[in-house]
């Protein structure tokens, strides 16, 4: 009973597919996210999909309706109370707190298996029928379009976001749009490894890309690599291993790959050269 | 008989900005008023002032971000827009990220078509950045992190990154803060062989004229909703400054460089930053801040 056995059933090939879809979707945001010092508000829309889904549970038996339903409501809210860079984070502790409040309240009147609401905090990938495969694929798809339209004006906005005004690039708008694909992306994420661990495939395999290169194209590929191997090659290990969730060796992959990079990073990186700040230095402190 | 007015016609299609009894305000405070300012082909305009006396303001409003509160505004004959391509615009440098993944290289190709929806896919715009980074002199840094490059460099890239469109006008937003002697010299060279050789005019605000001063046409100077125009000689004077501040101020010249007084303050200061209590030191702390971030 290794891989092989349990690749015929359909429940292991829609966890596959699944895995595949939130990593190509982690793995694109990923780099914008850190390029953006957003790793905190992806840590908080993903445990408010926590409450978002014990809500869809309890409204209409569907986590993953509520989870989405939650995490545009979430970015809207950030949106709203973290204009601001320097207010963003505070305002997102806010929301988190209260929505982790609102979510626990609503356990208490939930009264099917605590474990499917749990499940949402840890990640269940084997209970995915074709119907959510096709919601997640059309989800990752969408998410893809819209980063790929705006990829030029969102990465000008988010390296350099006054000259980007200057050149007319609507920063703001840009902004709110990305919280918006970010609170879907985690979300959807948070259906696989759990709300607790979506950093895993968002933030890890990214922070690991940019330790190998400094290209912006080849950094969104490594991580969408890096992302997909960590989710399917995860969930392979944890058929092997079936004593371990899945969630367990993703984030194992993802940390492994996260590690080989920063050990190999230095050698790839081109040369850096010093001259000139030692230069300056000098100048300065002659003043 | 009606005395023969010179037909203004000729020359109107030099003229690339063209202010008209403009003013600002911001909340309640006006922060200037009733300017008058017309700017042509191949002049450099360098605007002085102390911090918070609308510097930069006047280059959100040539940049269609800030709306004036009063009179016009014209960029090459139209009232200023977002976007506006004609506009070229250099910002002071800023520490980036040292892991951020942007190359000089992409810094550069964003003057190009970072405004634009889609990817950054084509071999075209690759060539005309390549072209952009030799021509400032940057090809040898151009594929490393814009982290790890010193301001000097990254303020090449700006330019490059500002030629790159073509402007017509180019802005430029405290370029030198922060930059060594000798990066100052290359910026400032790099901006005026642009105006040389394409006619294309510099408005240059600054909290420091001695590193311009040799390419200044005009200075506009302002201080606290009121201002004054003309060149250096006009303006840098100790009757100028002191009617224009409110207080007693003392030009020197010492050599090629202005140094302003105040018998408020006995400490030479240049000419640009606020001749009293309120002396702006902010370039220099952050060059040292800088300084000791690299070391």
């Amino acid at each position: 009973m290794g891989i092989s056995y349990y690749l015929q059933f359909p429940f292991a090939q829609h966890a596959l597919e699944a895995a595949f879809l939130v990593g190509l979707s982690c793995g694109l945001i990923g780099p914008f996210v850190i390029t953006r010092n957003m790793s905190f508000a992806v840590h908080g829309t993903s445990e408010l999909a926590f409450t978002g889904a014990v809500a869809g549970l309890i409204v209409a038996s569907n986590p993953l309706a509520g989870a989405l339903v939650g995490a545009v409501v979430v970015a809207t809210l950030i949106g709203l109370f973290g204009q601001r860079a320097g207010e963003r984070d505070s305002s997102i502790g806010v929301i988190l707190a209260a929505g982790l409040g609102l979510g626990v309240l609503l356990l208490g009147y939930y009264h099917g298996y605590a474990s499917e609401a749990l499940n949402i905090l840890f990640g269940n990938i084997f209970g995915i029928s074709s119907g959510q495969i096709l919601v997640l694929a059309v989800i990752a798809v969408a998410i893809a379009l819209a980063l790929a339209a705006a990829w030029r004006p969102l990465l000008f906005a988010s390296v350099d976001p006054d000259v980007a005004t200057a050149r007319g690039v609507r920063v703001g708008l840009l902004g709110v749009l990305f919280l918006y694909v970010l609170a879907i992306t985690v979300t959807e994420a948070a259906q696989i490894v759990g709300t607790l661990l979506v950093l895993s495939l968002v933030i890890t395999p990214a922070a690991a890309a940019q330790r190998l290169s400094a290209s912006p194209l080849v950094v969104s590929a490594l991580s969408v690599a890096m992302a997909v191997a960590a989710a399917d090659g995860g969930l392979l290990l944890s058929f092997e291993f079936t004593s371990v969730e899945p969630s367990v060796p993703i984030v194992a992959i993802s940390f492994g790959l996260y590690v080989l990079a920063r050990v190999l990073g230095p050698a790839l990186q081109p040369p850096r050269r010093v001259q000139e700040s030692v230069i300056e230095l000098a100048e300065l402190e002659h003043d | 008989m009606t005395p023969v007015m010179p037909d203004p016609a000729p020359h109107a299609a030099s003229v690339l900005v063209e202010l008209r009894d403009a003013a600002v305000k911001m909340g309640q405070r006006t922060l200037w008023s009733g300017l008058d300012l017309t700017l042509r082909q191949g002049e450099f305009l360098a605007v002085l002032g102390p911090n918070g006396t609308g510097k930069t303001t006047l280059l959100k409003v040539l940049l269609g971000l800030v709306p004036l509160s009063d009179g016009t505004v014209r960029v090459k004959g139209a009232p200023p827009r977002r976007g506006n391509p004609e506009l070229g615009y250099v910002p002071q440098q800023h520490a980036f990220d040292r892991s951020l993944p942007i190359r000089g290289r992409d810094l550069v190709r964003f003057g190009l078509d970072g405004h634009r929806w889609g990817m950054p896919w084509g071999s075209l715009p690759r060539r005309r950045v390549e072209a952009a980074l030799q021509a400032v002199g940057a090809a040898a840094y151009a594929d490393v992190p814009v982290g790890l490059l010193s301001g000097g460099e990254q303020q090449r890239l700006r330019i490059a990154q500002a030629l790159l469109g073509d402007p017509k006008v180019l802005l430029c937003d405290e370029p030198l803060l922060a930059l060594d002697l000798a990066s100052q010299q290359a910026v400032t060279r790099l901006i005026d062989e642009r105006r040389r050789q394409a006619g294309t005019p510099v408005v240059f605000v600054t909290h420091e004229i001695n590193p311009v001063l040799p390419y200044v046409d005009r200075i506009l100077y302002l201080v606290r909703g009121r201002w004054a125009i003309g060149t250096p000689q006009e303006i840098l004077t100790s009757e100028r400054l002191s009617d224009l501040y409110g207080i007693e101020v003392d030009v020197l010249k010492v050599r090629d460089r202005y140094l302003v007084m105040s018998a408020e303050d006995q400490l030479p200061t240049e000419p640009g930053a606020q001749p009293h209590l309120h002396h702006d030191h902010q370039g220099e702390a952050q060059g040292h801040q800088r300084g000791y971030g690299d070391g």
